[in-house]
């Protein structure tokens, strides 16, 4: 049974077309970055990479926010989940990524209760069932999943609920492409755009930043004939020498942004964001509005926090920024695997480490 | 990011407010809750992609098909 | 089997199960002899406390064991009661032996509504008709709400050799065996997932749990030289492939277009980020059959309604980078890994 808007972009004969057509546009090399988990995990599963003429390379960037929050957060997030009475609440992605020495499913085996939610609308009910304890969500994500843990807190608001409050570990993308292209050791011709982020902010920001930059970036779907599609958009962009905003994603996102983005707008204001593996980046991250700061588990349960240091040899800043590919990191499969992981890559589902093991193995 | 998947809203609550408002949206067979804040003119009917238990923007279903007749604009 | 009308009585006294039942005393044989034996107990057979005394002419026997930890105990296509006897059979028949006995192990949380025991009790025996086996002997334990999830049970099974059919397990295997799967993959996994907290959804999915040893037997008896089987669990399809491909030294390679998966389970999966080929089942199994028979054997397994889905997905080659790959619905290779832990819905 096919599933409607899903199985008709996974269509075989019309890839083996878009392929073909990638190869008679290709003349000369070209590297094209994508900046979302999604797209790396559907390039790798479906091997789209190798159905390219080798003139084209793609780059995977830091699209896995899982991989990217920071180890202060996630030990700020360990912490919380250990004081009594405190329900946490994570998205199933995060549950092993480890902090500084622990990750949430250890955490929980040593007797704290920590839940896995599909939504964190779910855990604003468990809240409202639950009002003798403290229900906590992880908000972990991009632009995509601001708008939801947004609700999320409107929702308690509504409600009246005193005993439902997230640590915010939000990321935005628009900042780190920019250090991406700004950085010395990478070359990046052209851009896939992640396509569920600009369903939520649109696309406008990316036209100047298209335009200071002179590269072609395309808004991109996550399905292998939207991606297909994108990179030969950008491929004729590239052999043109031209460099805007196209909207390959044009059933879902729209130029502008809407009610989504309003509603994040609502709870969240910009500020700067340590990006694990990348640093500080200016602008990178969404955090609690001043009149929604009591929904902020950072200032409802005081626990110690800590910059540290990572030490375990991890490459993950190199890989993030599309220096190197996983099978480059000298430690791939020999040493870091996802049974015994160095790095977030390699953990997160949708860590290009643990993409490349799970479906290349070399 | 990423997992955002499109479903058929078969019935509406509308609430007093948007925050409140929400659907049964099928997936194929699968029905879940979606909240619909942030498409309150979505109807009964239309598809929604979801990500997380949140629809995040309607489907448009003339653009759906760009994909397949763009092809065909470039070979010829 | 009957459950007989002294059962009501005893569950109206005792509408919930209490450590006393647990105690070696009275209470505690009221309990075994009113829930339990009187269902089991059969005139040539009778309930033996300390082991059971059985005879065969055959001097080979096959012996497995099992814990079934499942919550929620009930869940959209059978119970826990039902799972203990299929999964448990359906080892004794991966190995090709005729199961025969099992033995019915219990521990109940205090607390436990009587009428749940009664209804685990009663899918217990009808699952063991069904399958041909007897239960004839066991055990039970009560302890302290909180230390268990409603109920856990062990099955612990003897099966009886067949005398003339070679070893059938990975050593087995050959280069050009075709692979045959019995059914559509991911209907337990889902279906149980449909209604765990947090995750839970509306849907016609019902677990595929079911007996295998009525088809496999037809295949022996008729002389399909099987040479490996596996009922998948969790895990999935892949664990399986996995573990054989290692065990045999071999590679496997299977088309991700010929794996047949039900509608509703495909949109679950995509709807929670998982992947059909790893997610549990506790019906289905996977062949390895020399290439010459695969036609015939699709054809039995078909009579079965249990295996009526099966198919072809592949063959067994020489060993390459990686145990399993598959090739995917764009006609690309990947590896098919094992997976690490548990597969956990997500977002990204």
């Amino acid at each position: 049974m096919d599933l409607k808007y899903i199985d008709e972009y996974r269509n075989r004969e019309l890839a083996v077309r878009y392929s073909e057509m990638i190869a008679a546009e290709v003349s000369k090399p070209w590297k094209i970055m994508e900046v979302c988990g999604g797209q790396t995990n559907c390039i790798v599963r479906y091997g789209l990479d190798r159905m390219l003429p080798s003139d084209i390379t793609l780059i995977h960037g830091p699209g896995c926010p899982v991989c990217v929050t920071s180890v202060a957060l996630i030990d700020r997030a360990l912490a919380v989940a250990a004081l009594p009475g405190v329900i946490f609440c994570s998205f199933g992605d995060m549950l092993r990524v480890p902090g500084s020495s622990s990750d949430l499913l250890s955490v929980k085996a040593r007797g704290a209760d920590v839940r896995m939610v599909y939504s964190p609308l779910d855990a604003v009910s468990l809240a409202a069932a639950n009002p003798h304890r403290q229900i906590v969500f992880f908000a972990v994500g991009f632009e995509t999943t601001a708008p939801v843990t947004a609700m999320a807190v409107r929702r308690a608001e509504a409600g009246g609920l005193s005993n439902f409050s997230m640590i915010v570990a939000h990321v935005r993308v628009p900042p780190v492409m920019k250090v991406i292209l700004s950085s010395p050791n990478t070359r990046i011709d052209g851009f896939l755009a992640a396509g569920h982020v600009c369903a939520v902010t649109g696309f406008r920001e990316y036209e100047s930043f298209s335009g200071e930059y002179g590269v072609p970036v395309v808004v991109t779907g996550f399905e292998p004939l939207d991606i297909l599609q994108g990179v030969l958009m950008t491929v004729r962009q590239l052999e043109t020498g031209v460099s805007r905003v196209q909207n390959q994603y044009s059933r879902v996102v729209n130029r502008d942004s809407g009610a989504a983005w309003e509603l994040l707008d609502s709870v969240y204001e910009i500020v700067d964001r340590n990006w694990r593996g990348l640093g500080v980046i200016s602008g990178g991250g969404f955090d609690l509005r001043s009149r929604y700061r009591r929904f902020d588990a950072s200032d409802r349960f005081q626990v110690p926090s800590v910059e540290v240091e990572e030490n375990t040899g991890c490459r993950s800043g190199d890989v993030l920024k599309g220096i190197i590919t996983p099978v480059e990191c000298c430690k791939f499969s020999a040493v870091c695997t996802p049974e015994n992981p160095l790095g977030a890559p390699m953990v997160s589902s949708e860590g290009a480490c643990a993409a490349y093991y799970r479906y290349r193995r070399q | 990011m990423c997992l955002g998947i499109p479903g058929e809203i078969v019935e509406i609550f509308r609430g007093d407010d948007p925050i409140s408002s929400y659907a049964k949206v099928d997936f194929g067979g699968v029905v879940r809750d979606v909240s619909l804040a942030a498409v309150p003119d979505a109807e009964v009917g239309e598809y929604v992609v979801v990500h997380a238990g949140f629809a995040l923007s309607r489907l448009n279903i003339e653009e759906a098909t760009r994909v397949f007749s763009y092809l065909d604009e470039m070979q010829s | 089997m009957d459950s007989g009308a002294v059962c009501p009585r005893f569950i109206s006294r005792y509408p919930l199960v209490t450590m006393a039942h647990g105690g070696g005393g009275k209470l505690m044989n009221q309990l075994l002899e009113e829930m339990i034996h009187s269902v089991f107990k059969s005139a040539e057979e009778p309930w033996r406390h300390d082991g059971a005394l059985l005879e065969s002419s055959s001097a080979k026997m096959a012996f497995t064991t099992d814990s079934y930890v499942i919550t929620p105990l009930f869940f959209p296509g059978g119970d826990i009661g039902e799972l203990s006897v299929y999964g448990t059979v359906n080892d004794l028949a991966m190995c090709g032996s005729i199961p025969r006995w099992i033995s019915l192990a219990f521990i109940l949380e205090e607390g436990l509504p009587m009428t749940d025991l009664q209804k685990v009790i009663s899918s217990v025996a009808r699952a063991a008709e069904r399958c041909g086996v007897q239960v004839v002997t066991g055990d039970t334990k009560v302890v302290e709400k909180g230390k268990a999830d409603g109920l856990y049970i062990n099955t612990s099974g003897i099966g009886v050799m067949r005398s003339e059919t070679p070893f059938i397990g990975p050593a087995s295997v050959r280069e050009g065996d075709a692979v045959i799967i019995s059914g559509d993959v991911g209907r337990h996994g889902m279906a149980v997932m449909s209604v765990r907290e947090g995750l839970s959804f509306s849907t016609a999915i019902e677990s595929d749990m079911a007996p295998l040893n009525g088809p496999v037997d037809h295949l022996l008896t008729e002389g399909i030289p099987v040479h490996c089987m596996r009922d998948l669990t969790r895990g999935g399809l892949a664990s399986s492939l996995n573990e054989i491909a290692a065990a045999a030294g071999l590679g496997i390679y299977v088309a991700e277009e010929d794996i047949p998966v039900r509608g509703e389970v495909k949109a679950a999966c995509e709807v929670l980020g998982y992947d059909p080929l790893y997610v549990a089942n506790e019906g289905c199994m996977v062949l390895f059959v020399p290439g010459a028979a695969a036609g015939d054997t699709i054809g039995m397994l078909r009579s079965f309604d249990q295996c009526r889905n099966a198919a072809i997905i592949g063959s067994v080659v020489k060993r390459g980078i990686a145990p399993v790959t598959v090739r995917t619905v764009l006609g690309t290779s990947r590896v098919l890994d094992m997976i690490s832990g548990e597969q956990l819905p997500r977002i990204c």
